[in-house]
Order: structure tokens, then C-alpha cells, then sequence
């Protein structure tokens, strides 16, 4: 279908900082509360209200902008005037001529460098809930408002249109989410909104012809669907220039469910936000110093995650091309700092990386409250083999659920025999004296008669004695 | 203030009335028109005076990082501030049918 044809994608990520407060007043940032509790005159847009710029949400936009090697710059705040319920006061608070971050770039995992034309700051709106009979804004018989996100802390980061398909249109999504998390700048959870992506699409005949009409696609609520939503928007004005038809520049909204795009606006029916200087801020003008104090404030990036990682499991080996998938998972979800702590506290390194990427990761949230220390504990007893994989994963399980514990109290309750290297090396030692004729033939290197003494061990522990460990201390024994 | 042609014409200021909407009638639009025309000829008096190496003025105060710590502090009683609201459902503000999608 897309034979013949180029693809031109741009993506407008919105980014929720994660603040205490809001922008402009002192009105806790949190999601999910009961709605309209976190309100006050500023963000209700009441008479004779001022805003006052939370110096932590600038210190997060700067993050992000040194994160992706923006030049940080004096800026200016501007209203951006819509009538929209949305906004209690009619307009929203934005960044317009001069943001705070310009020309940057953000380097994807193959090495492909893709633009950063801004990211600037600007004001959350509020949560509208449309009902009525259809459940859509079509139709609808009125809205309901809660208030609680307006005001919200957000940072918009515009790409240059460099991408040429969706798959590498999701790679940008996925790397930019996992800076932002990184830089500790934003949760990134798309689900709930906390990372919003639009979409801009064009298509061409050839990589060097200018660009076609875009069309803005919005509500891409998770790297699949913008995935999809590109593939989609691209066949369809491909079917149209193939029919001789034009594109028509518009902003289209994406129907997860329908699986296509659907018209939201024309260029004609665009708004004219009359934009002006908010005349009640001043500009924000980030000094060398402060610039130097948030840049050393940044965590590492994915990059030099995946590079950390990389590098504790060895380099050019076979075993680092088989768990490049593991690394970056664990890289994206932000867990990746539990393998580098497990393996420094001595867990193998591909025990860590593959515990975490294939068990914790299926919890993210919790794996990242995880208690460190119960975590070490844990992959230790199963690296010296005083719990089975299968007994260490159900005990991952218990301790995720709790956010820690002791995974030797656990794997007791469990009823798994969480044994002592004592008790296990006085049971092997019993074994080995009640079958004096194959511990000489052990001895002497017939290694299968091993299984003699596991059977043994594993019957008098009535099987809750770990094979591998039994072995271990046999061979320990034989010297 | 200067002479010359007129600095906006009636169709803009309908449209901007339109965008902030605003009902005018003929009449009104020909006296705003006239009324906004004589404003922006004062302003632009400013381009006539010579403002080589004058940096552009972003505030009327030559202040900035004007900033407040991340602290939350309380807002508003939520029944009280929904009182004031001319519908409510749900502890939501209920407004009118909406007639488009948010910007």
C-alpha cells in the first residue's frame, strides 16, 4: 500500500512534571483525586487572582531540555485565548515566542538522531467529562468539569518532522518516555495521561519531494496506538492522492476501537488564539549557575543505562545479543538500577537482569517501591541455589505485592525449605555416609552417581531440598 | 499621531469580535473601528522615535525569576467553591452542550 510513498511524522509529546503543586498556585498535583478538591482561586480562574511560577516545575522543564541537549533560554509566558470550559479563566497559560528549551536533539537506540525544535512549559487544562446519550462530545446533552489537573505543570516537546515510520515514530515515543522518567521529570504513565503524544503525518512520492499536507493526529494514548494510527492516517491519504484527490490539512482524532481516524477540525475552522504577553509573569531567565545545578542533578539517561548494563554483563559477548531485549526493558520501565545494586551486592548479573526484566518488570510500579535489600536477599538465596527458580519467582510475587519483607520468611510460609547451608552440608554429609560404595566412585569422577545422593538428600527433606545445591556441596566434598 | 491609511479595517475588528464573542451591531463596529484605529495610531507614535540598541522591553518591571517553592498549600473548600456554580453534578461544574473539541 505505502509502496511508492514517503512518510514525514512529527510528534507533539505533552509531559505532566511531576510537581507537589501546580504551575501557578499551591494546589497539590495529583491524579486521580476526588475531583474538584484540589482548586483554589488561581487555577478556578477567579477575579483578582495572580499566578506564581513554582520554581521546581522550571527546574524540571530545564531538566528535560538539558536531558535533550536543548540550549536553555530566556523565556516568556503568553495567553493563549479559546473559548473552552476547559479553562475556568479562558485561557491557558503557554509558551509561545520564547520557550524555555530550543534545538536539541534526542538520539535513538539504532544511533538515528531526531530534532528537537522546542519544548516549552504550559499550564494542564481541566478533566471534561462529556454525557448525555452517546457518551461522545457529538451528541452530547452537556459536560461535567473537574479542575484538579488545571494548572498542572506540563512540558511540550516538539520533534522536527525526521521520522519516517511508525516504527521509528514508536522508538522516538519509547526513548522519550524513558528520559523523561529518567530525568525524573515525569511518571510517563500514557494510560493515565501523564504522557500525551499528537501525531503530525504527511506522505510524498520521494524522500527529496517537499512535504505534503499534514494532518494532526490526536488522542494516542499508548506507543501501539500511535504505531497504528500513523499506518493508518498514511494508507488513507495515500488512497486519496492516488485517486487524484488532495489532502486536506486537519486535525483528526484517533478511534482506538474503530481502529482509524476520524475528522476533529479543518485548517479553515483553526483557531485564532490571539496570543499576548501574560502581563501578570515575568520572564524566567536561567543564569549559567542554575543551569549547572539542575544539570548536575540528572540522573543517568537511557543510553548510558543501557550502556551500564551492557557493560556488567560484558562486552561483544553472545550473552549480551541475547538480552538486549532484557535491557532495554528493564531500561524503559526504570529498573534497571535493581540489577546494576543486585549484582554489586554479588547476584550473578544475568540472574539480576533476568528476574527483573522478566518477573519484576510484569509489576513496574511495584518493582520500583521494591526494597532493595529484600530484593538482593532474595536472588541470593536463589543464587546459592537455597531456592528453586520457581520458589524465588513466587516469592518475588509476595514481596512485590508487600513492596518488601524478608524473602526467607516468605519462602518459610510458603512452605519451601528456604534449608541452611548447615543443615543442608550435615544432610548431604549423612547421604554421602550411607552409600560409602558411590561416594568412591564419585569420587573417582562418575558424576551421575551425584543423583544417588540428591535422592537421598531430597528424601530426607522430603523435596525441599534444592537439587543444584546438593550438587554443589558434593563437589564441594570431592574437592 | 500620524496621517496615512487606516491602521485596521472593519472586517478585523469583526473578526475580533467574533473571537472574543462579541455581539455588534453596524453602528458599534463603525465607532470601535474608529475608536481602535486612533489607538493604534498612538501607538504607533513609538516607531517614530529612534530605538536603536534599546532592548526589547519583555515587562513593564525589569524583574525576573519571580518563583515560589514546590509547597502545596491549601485551596478551596470544594462545596463552597461549587456553590458558586451555576450547575453542578457529580461535584463537577455541568456546563452547556459543548460544540467542539478542546483546542
Amino acid at each position: 500500500m505505502t509502496d511508492g510513498w514517503h512518510l514525514v511524522i512529527g510528534l507533539e509529546v505533552h509531559c505532566e512534571l511531576r510537581t507537589e503543586t501546580k504551575l501557578f498556585c499551591g494546589c497539590r498535583n495529583m491524579f486521580g483525586d476526588e475531583p474538584n478538591t484540589n482548586v483554589c482561586p488561581v487555577c478556578l480562574g477567579l477575579p483578582g487572582s495572580l499566578p506564581v511560577l513554582n520554581q521546581r516545575a522550571v527546574e524540571l522543564a530545564m531538566a528535560i531540555g538539558t536531558a535533550l541537549h536543548c540550549d536553555i533560554r530566556p523565556s516568556t509566558f503568553h495567553r493563549k485565548n479559546y473559548f473552552y470550559p476547559d479553562q475556568a479563566k479562558d485561557y491557558q497559560i503557554s509558551q509561545y515566542d520564547e520557550p524555555i528549551n530550543v534545538d536539541g536533539w534526542l538520539e535513538l537506540p539504532d544511533g538515528f538522531r531526531v530534532r528537537i525544535e522546542r519544548a516549552h512549559m504550559e499550564e494542564d487544562t481541566g478533566k471534561t467529562t462529556h454525557a448525555g446519550a452517546s457518551g461522545r462530545i457529538h451528541g452530547a446533552d452537556y459536560s461535567l468539569v473537574d479542575y484538579n489537573r488545571s494548572g498542572v505543570p506540563l512540558v511540550e516537546i516538539v520533534s522536527a518532522p525526521d521520522l519516517r515510520d511508525a516504527a521509528q515514530a514508536r522508538a522516538y515515543a519509547t526513548e522519550l518516555r524513558a528520559i523523561l522518567v529518567a530525568s525524573g521529570a515525569s511518571d510517563g504513565k500514557m494510560e493515565e495521561g501523564s504522557m500525551r503524544v499528537d501525531a503530525n503525518v504527511s506522505v510524498r512520492r520521494s524522500p527529496d519531494a517537499p512535504f505534503g499536507t499534514r494532518c494532526e493526529i490526536k488522542n494516542l494514548n499508548s506507543v501501539r496506538s500511535l504505531g497504528r494510527a500513523i499506518e493508518y492516517e498514511a494508507e488513507r491519504q495515500i488512497t486519496l492522492l492516488e485517486a487524484g484527490e488532495a489532502v486536506e490539512q486537519q486535525t483528526r482524532h484517533w478511534d482506538e476501537t474503530a481502529g482509524r481516524t476520524e475528522t476533529l477540525r479543518s485548517k479553515e475552522e483553526a483557531y485564532d488564539y490571539r496570543y499576548f504577553r501574560e502581563p501578570d509573569l515575568v520572564p524566567v531567565v536561567p543564569d549559567p549557575e542554575w543551569k549547572a545545578a539542575v544539570a548536575d542533578t540528572l540522573g543517568l539517561m537511557p543510553a548510558q543505562r543501557r550502556a551500564r548494563l551492557t557493560e556488567l554483563l560484558g562486552q561483544g559477548t553472545d550473552a549480551v545479543d541475547g538480552r538486549r531485549d532484557q535491557v532495554a526493558t528493564v531500561v524503559d520501565l526504570g529498573l534497571d538500577d535493581l540489577v546494576v545494586e543486585a549484582a554489586a551486592a554479588g547476584v550473578p548479573v544475568t540472574l539480576a537482569l533476568a528476574r527483573t526484566a522478566n518477573e519484576a518488570a510484569t509489576d513496574a510500579e511495584a518493582a520500583r517501591r521494591l526494597d532493595l535489600g529484600a530484593y538482593v536477599a532474595l536472588l541470593t538465596m536463589e543464587a546459592a541455589g537455597s531456592l528453586s527458580a520457581t520458589q524465588s519467582k513466587a516469592v518475588l510475587g509476595e514481596l512485590l505485592a508487600a513492596g518488601g519483607g524478608d524473602p526467607a520468611v516468605i519462602a518459610r510460609a510458603k512452605g519451601f525449605e528456604a534449608m541452611s547451608t548447615d543443615s543442608l552440608t550435615a544432610t548431604v554429609a549423612e547421604a554421602v555416609a550411607a552409600e560409602p560404595d558411590a561416594w568412591a566412585r564419585y569420587r573417582d569422577g562418575e558424576d551421575k552417581l551425584a543423583q544417588v545422593f540428591v535422592g537421598r538428600v531430597m528424601k530426607a527433606t522430603r523435596g525441599q531440598a534444592n537439587g543444584k545445591a546438593v550438587v554443589a556441596e558434593l563437589q564441594r566434598l570431592r574437592g | 499621531m500620524t496621517d496615512g491609511p487606516a491602521r485596521i479595517t472593519r472586517d478585523e475588528v469583526a473578526h475580533v469580535a467574533r473571537l472574543a464573542r462579541l455581539h455588534l451591531t453596524d453602528a458599534e463596529l463603525e465607532l470601535f473601528t474608529g475608536q481602535l484605529a486612533v489607538i493604534l495610531d498612538h501607538a504607533a507614535d513609538v516607531a517614530t522615535l529612534d530605538l536603536e540598541g534599546v532592548a526589547p522591553t519583555a515587562h513593564a518591571m525589569a524583574v525576573t525569576n519571580v518563583l515560589r517553592s514546590d509547597t502545596p498549600r491549601p485551596g478551596l473548600d470544594r462545596d463552597e467553591v461549587l456553590a458558586a456554580a451555576p450547575d453542578v453534578e457529580d461535584h463537577r461544574f455541568r456546563v452547556p452542550k459543548l460544540l467542539g473539541e478542546a483546542p
